[in-house]
This record gives structure tokens, C-alpha cells and sequence, in this order.
């Protein structure tokens, strides 16, 4: 048992390694290829356009309601501190240090790295990726590097409505049910809220957008096997992704915390 | 060329060579790397062993920008049109104008009508990849390369999936164009009236191998008794007899 245990635990390490290890090369191989002409700004701006707007309506409801939710736990108990009025100050840093980055992040990562991956997966199976090579056209360039570039634009914008939005979902329930007032409300937080809160949190967007393109375009270019594969790939693009989002939020976390002390 | 994927050996020390202006028709049994070879030739794989020169040049050395610079020269049409889907068929066939020239709209435009004329499939510019039928699609992938201007074109399987119309169709096509065009054209097909109709010359793939080389005519009467089977869509025979392809059937 002790040996079954051991021989799985590293492969699960081996495997996750070798990951890694892949989709580092992908990055490398987009980040060079960024400096490459030619350069096709509208495909990024086709790319932004699909993951912003399309995104922004659900990051949005989630960080509204994230911020009601926090309000609603907080008051359980500051009320017996009798400190509700530190709820603001709570929620704005929670939020935009956090909350609004992390949970923006896997909520695309859910549904535009899922797309991307179905995408991709779909044109390597038909053999779209194919012809791309065939046509002296690199698909890593017309592929991966538009999505790449749109997701680590976006994201950070994203963020910052998912910041805005879950203050004010906080403020509804602040306002309507422990009578603090808005001015009150938004003087705590300007009080409370430094600008490090706000860029640490979208600093680490930046990495997470990367995330999320690098493994939904790596999964879905690695596709074997039909259709099948394509829904297997999609699912691993998620769950990876998930993964890879929180333990890079943790490392920053760490770092920003004992290291850089912000 | 010696090519293998894993334990799985595709191409065997094999020895192909293909004349300026010819049409080299590839006929095999599915599984036995007549499109590996093509991908090999084009660059999409690389071949574990050996060599292929085109026009003289060694090219399984070269980088992938050079390559690029034989690429362009070459076109292929693959087996299920392999059309971008998120662009209709104008932007398809203009994919290689956009991707690497620049050309005004109505220049592209022009030639891209062109193109489909040469297909016979005028008018239907605006039309997206889904709404085609297997064979316009295959006809859209050669528009798509012709817009190339390319001087080799390789055909994956062109009248697989195609009715019977509409593989003559194609295969007009491709005489068509080796004789306006002049380009060299390899065509992989286990189908034996498009191979007899197209070809120059038609060579056998087996177990990796060329076993059989020869003129349309030559093959239909070899004595190879591996090529005869083949061609004769026999069962029985040299291929498959360590195969059970008929159900409960035991000699």
C-alpha cells in the first residue's frame, strides 16, 4: 500500500512537473513571438472584445453579490464588537486584494478558457492547425498570442468593475440594513483602502489572464481523438487552470505579505 | 525517409522520387503513412531519418523560417478541407493574400473570385464552411490553395467522401490544373478510378514501402500479387492474409 501510495504520488509529481514544464515553453514561445512582426492588433482587439464584454455580466453579478455576502458575514460578527462601522474598511481591502482578482479570474478562466480550448481543440482535430503550418503560418503566433494579449488585457479590467461592483454590494446591504450611511460607507474605505490594495490585487490578474490562455491553448492544441477528446481536454483546461490560479494567488499572496511587506 | 510514432513504424526506408510537372499518384491501404508522407514533404512532421530535397534543396535540415520560404511554393488541399471555420469561404480562400501580402480589397477580392471560378464555385463567396457539402468543401480548400499560386499541390484523400459526380468533378479538376498550370501535383487516394484518371505515374505504398512503380497502365497489369489485390479490392490476398476481415470466416 505504502509503495502503491509512493509510485502514485510521484508520478501525480512527475506529471504535474512535465505540465509545468510544458506550458513554461508555451510561454516562452508567446512572449517571444509577441516581438515578432507581423503584428495584427485587430486580432487582439477580436479577442478582448469576446473575453471583456462578454465577461463582464456574470464577473460583475458574482462580485455584487460576493460583496452582499461579505457584508452579511461580517456583520455576524462585528455586531458583537459592536464595530460594525470597520465592515467597509474590510470588504473594500478584501475585495480588491482578493476576493475580486481570484474569483474574477476563475470565473473566466470557466468560461473563456473552456472556450479556448474547445476552440483550438476542435480546429486541431479538422486539421485547421494543420493547414496553418501548411500556409507557412506559425499557430502559436495566429493562435495562442492574440488570446494571450487579450486575457492579460482584459482581465485586469475586469477586476477593477469586480472591485467597484462588490463595494457597492456591500453598500446595499451596509445602507439598507445596519444603517450605516453612504457617506459614512465610502469614507471608511477611502480612509482604509491604499493604492498597493488595489494594484497588488490587479498585479496578480496579470499572471492569471497568462494562465488561463496558456493552458486553454495548450490543451487544446495537444487534442487527440475526436470529440471525445476535445470534452476531456476542455474539462482538464478548467480544473488546471483552477489549480494553477490559486497556487500562483497563494505564491504572490506569500510573497507580497512576508517578502515585500504590501 | 524513415518516420515512426513510438514502437510504430510508418515509413520505412522508403524512396520516392517525384519529376517537376507530374502528377505521382499515392495509393496504400488506410494506416500505411500515405499522409504522413505528404506531412513529411510539407513540414508539418519531420522525418526521423534520411532526406527530402525539393527542387535539389535538402529541406528536413532547415529551420522553420526557411521552411517557411518552401512552403510558400507549396500548397495542400487536406482530407476533410480543413476550412477555417470561423471565416467564410472569401476569407478562407484570401487566408494566404491577408496573412502575408499586401493587397487592396479589390484586388483580393478578384482573385479570390478567380479562384472559385477555377473550382467551379462562383457566388458563393459569403457563405460560411458549415454550409457546404463535403465535395464544395474540398473544392474551396483547392481554391484556397491555387489563390497561393503554389508549384507543388498535394491532395489528402481528395474524392473520399464525395459522391460519385462530384469526384469526377474533382478529378477533372486536378488534370485541369496540371495542364494550365503546370504544377507538380502528389495525390494519396485508395481510390483506384481517380488514381487511373489523374495520374502520370502511380506508386504503391505497403508496409511502409514503395512495392510497386508504373504508369496507370502498368499497374492496372502488374503480377504483383500484393498490388493486384489492392487494386482488384480483393479480400482475400497477400494483404490481408494474417487479417479476419470477414466475419465468422476461417480458411
Amino acid at each position: 500500500m505504502g509503495n502503491y501510495f509512493q509510485s502514485f504520488s510521484g508520478g501525480v509529481v512527475f506529471r504535474l512537473v512535465l505540465y509545468i514544464g510544458e506550458i513554461a515553453v508555451l510561454f516562452g514561445q508567446t512572449v517571444y513571438l509577441c516581438f515578432i512582426p507581423p503584428f495584427k492588433g485587430e486580432r487582439v482587439l477580436i479577442q478582448a472584445k469576446q473575453i471583456g464584454p462578454g465577461s463582464f455580466f456574470i464577473s460583475a453579478l458574482v462580485a455584487f453579490f460576493i460583496g452582499m455576502i461579505m457584508a452579511l458575514q461580517m456583520a455576524y460578527q462585528m455586531t458583537k464588537l459592536s464595530a460594525e462601522i470597520y465592515i467597509p474598511n474590510v470588504i473594500a481591502v478584501s475585495l480588491t486584494r482578493e476576493l475580486a482578482p481570484v474569483l474574477t479570474a476563475l470565473i473566466v478562466a470557466g468560461r473563456v478558457g473552456a472556450g479556448i480550448t474547445a476552440e483550438l481543440g476542435s480546429m486541431t482535430v479538422t486539421e485547421q492547425v494543420e493547414a496553418l503550418k501548411a500556409f507557412a503560418v506559425n499557430p502559436v503566433k495566429y493562435l495562442v498570442v492574440p488570446r494571450f494579449l487579450g486575457l492579460i488585457l482584459m482581465l485586469p479590467v475586469l477586476s477593477i468593475f469586480a472591485d467597484l461592483i462588490g463595494i457597492m454590494g456591500g453598500f446595499v446591504i451596509c445602507v439598507t440594513k445596519l444603517y450605516i450611511s453612504p457617506a459614512l460607507y465610502f469614507t471608511m474605505i477611502a480612509e482604509s483602502l491604499a493604492i498597493k490594495d488595489v494594484l497588488t490585487g490587479l498585479f496578480k490578474t496579470i499572471f492569471f489572464g497568462a494562465i488561463i490562455a496558456l493552458v486553454g491553448c495548450h490543451q487544446g492544441l495537444n487534442v487527440r481523438s475526436g470529440a471525445e477528446g476535445v470534452g476531456r481536454a476542455t474539462t482538464i483546461s478548467v480544473v488546471a487552470s483552477f489549480i494553477l490560479i490559486i497556487m500562483v494567488d497563494c505564491l504572490f499572496t506569500t510573497l507580497f505579505y512576508f517578502v515585500l511587506h504590501v | 525517409m524513415h518516420k515512426s510514432f513510438g514502437q510504430h513504424v510508418i515509413l520505412n526506408d522508403l524512396n520516392l522520387t517525384i519529376k517537376e510537372g507530374e502528377t505521382k499518384v499515392v495509393i496504400g491501404r488506410s494506416g500505411t503513412g500515405k499522409s504522413v508522407l505528404l506531412k513529411n514533404i510539407i513540414g508539418i512532421l519531420r522525418p526521423d531519418a534520411g532526406s527530402i530535397k525539393i527542387n535539389g534543396a535538402e529541406v528536413t535540415t532547415l529551420n522553420e523560417r526557411d521552411y517557411n520560404k518552401i512552403r510558400m511554393q507549396m500548397g495542400m488541399v487536406f482530407q476533410g478541407g480543413a476550412l477555417f471555420d470561423s471565416m467564410n469561404v472569401a476569407e478562407n480562400v484570401a487566408f494566404v493574400l491577408d496573412e502575408f501580402m499586401s493587397v487592396d480589397k479589390k484586388t483580393v477580392q478578384a482573385k479570390v473570385e478567380r479562384c472559385l471560378g477555377m473550382v467551379g464555385l462562383s457566388g458563393i463567396e459569403e457563405m460560411m464552411p458549415s454550409e457546404l457539402s463535403g465535395g464544395m468543401r474540398k473544392r474551396v480548400s483547392l481554391a484556397r490553395v491555387l489563390c497561393m499560386e503554389p508549384r507543388i499541390i498535394f491532395y489528402d484523400e481528395p474524392t473520399t467522401g464525395v459522391d460519385p459526380i462530384t469526384s469526377d468533378v474533382i478529378n477533372n479538376l486536378i488534370v485541369d490544373l496540371r495542364q494550365k498550370l503546370k504544377v507538380t501535383s502528389i495525390v494519396v487516394t485508395h481510390d483506384m478510378n481517380s488514381a487511373y484518371k489523374v495520374a502520370d505515374h502511380i506508386v504503391m505504398l505497403y508496409h511502409g514501402q514503395v512495392v510497386a512503380e508504373g504508369t496507370p497502365r502498368e499497374i492496372q497489369s502488374t503480377k504483383h500479387p500484393v498490388v493486384k489485390q489492392f487494386i482488384n479490392g480483393e479480400a482475400k490476398g497477400p494483404i490481408t492474409e494474417n487479417e479476419n476481415l470477414i466475419f465468422g470466416y476461417t480458411d
